[in-house]
């Protein structure tokens, strides 16, 4: 089971902030994001994505969720 | 790469259409400033009564349904709100503040560099200023908590006043009051305008584009991808503004503007730390209005009360200056903004001590 980093209801730069503290001191492998709008969704991919982590979405029926992976 | 390209590309649009509304009619570096027109339609409401600056502006119109037939079109269209809306429409009223000391929201200092006014380069780094305190701020957890789905009614709040506005602005009845002079009174074609206002509605709605944004990303993440909006805007605006005779630099005698360096600085300080406690800059609220943010609907509504606060107590900046009166204004909202910004921090990290007993 991945830790899971609830951004839900939160605008940027929050989502961002939170997913980029917990990748810096990440002690797993996996992670998974919950956000709720389309822009949180771009810009944690953006964010991981250039931290070097592999990222998928997945559309949920109230937002996305991210599986962030090393 | 191709994310890149768009958000400059939509900034040059930006750029270029304020130098066409600028030679179509509208005030000199004022092809776009979201302030000064949330202002005007403030007063052409009646809500101040500044009588040079009243008229219910097609750019605003625009941007708000611009926006709203784009979030409807992709599917991000989402009714939204109750994200400490309190605060929100505080922060409105402050940005507004900020950027009547100064004469332009961060949309129009850009234009206003573009036109050669360097007392715009005096308010940047004010700007950035204000930006990079705000960021201290969220570093250390600041956030006006989560936000919860609204009934739909509440999402087409800000396309339906939009509407409700158009149809003012068309037909419009006496109670409407429109200047007969000063800027109020400039004014670009209705048609285009509101074309204006719709075609970067849409880009705005798609790339995110935001002038606090841009800075912000910067200091926090080394992001430079909103920047390049950002500087896209600048660079199109300064040679569209030289191919048509509009770039006049100096300091003295600049259209919609004040020498007084040190409330041009401190204005946009004001601006800029409002903007990141609020989550965007002027036209971002604007546009997530048009998304169906109720929090950026009711910061809107914050900067309108703030352009009748500034307004009707002759607090807002002029061609002649800032008026004492005014000067005050500007330290009571950083202290203001530093009250909002350091309690809530203080608020969470006891919240999180709780949490931390409790489990």
């Amino acid at each position: 089971m991945p830790e899971t980093i609830d951004c839900r209801g939160l605008s940027c730069p929050e989502p961002v902030l939170k997913t980029r503290q917990e990748l810096l001191q990440a002690s797993d492998d996996t992670y998974e994001i919950l956000v709720s709008n389309a822009v949180a969704r771009d810009n944690v991919k953006r964010a991981a994505g250039s931290m070097g982590w592999k990222v998928s979405v997945e559309e949920t029926g109230e937002g996305f969720k991210l599986e962030i992976s090393r | 790469m191709r994310d890149r390209l768009f958000i400059a590309l939509a900034g040059a649009v930006v750029g270029l259409l304020a130098v066409i509304l600028v030679l179509q009619g509208n005030p000199a570096n004022m092809g776009f400033c979201i302030a000064c027109f949330i202002r005007d339609i403030t007063g052409g409401l009646g809500l101040h009564r500044a009588a040079v600056v009243q008229y219910l502006r097609p750019e605003i119109i625009g941007l708000v349904l611009g926006a709203f037939i784009t979030a409807l079109y992709v599917k991000e269209f989402r009714s939204t709100g109750g994200s400490s809306p309190v605060l929100r429409f505080f922060l409105g009223m402050l940005m507004m503040a900020g950027a009547l000391i100064f004469l332009g929201c961060p949309l129009r200092l850009v234009l206003r560099l573009a036109g050669g006014d360097w007392n715009a380069l005096v308010a940047l780094p004010g700007y950035v200023l204000g930006i990079w305190f705000g960021t201290l701020f969220l570093r250390r957890g600041f956030t006006l908590g989560r936000s919860q789905d609204q009934s739909a009614v509440s999402g087409y709040s800000a396309p339906f006043l939009a509407i409700v506005l158009l149809i003012l602005l068309i037909a419009a009845p006496a109670f409407i009051f429109f200047s007969e002079e000063g800027p109020g009174s400039m004014g670009a074609p209705l048609a285009l305008a509101l074309g204006a206002g719709l075609l970067v509605g849409i880009l705005a709605q798609r790339t995110r584009l935001c002038t606090m944004g841009a800075i912000r990303d910067l200091i926090l993440f080394r992001d430079y991808h909103l920047f390049l909006g950002f500087a896209a805007i600048f660079v199109v605006a300064l040679i569209g503004n030289m191919a048509t005779g509009q770039f006049n630099p100096g300091f003295i005698g600049q259209p919609v503007a004040h020498v007084g360096s040190i409330w041009n600085f401190l204005g946009m300080t004001v601006v800029g730390l409002a903007a990141v406690l609020a989550g965007g800059c002027p036209m971002r609220q604007l546009i997530l209005s048009g998304e169906g943010q109720g929090d950026a609907l009711i910061t809107v509504f914050g900067m309108m009360a703030g352009a009748a606060f500034m307004h009707n107590f002759s607090l807002a900046g002029s061609p002649a200056g800032v008026s004492p009166a005014g000067q005050w204004i500007v330290f009571i909202s950083l202290a203001l903004l530093f009250i909002i910004g350091a309690g809530n921090i203080v608020v969470q990290a006891k919240a999180k001590q709780l949490d931390k007993k409790a489990s």
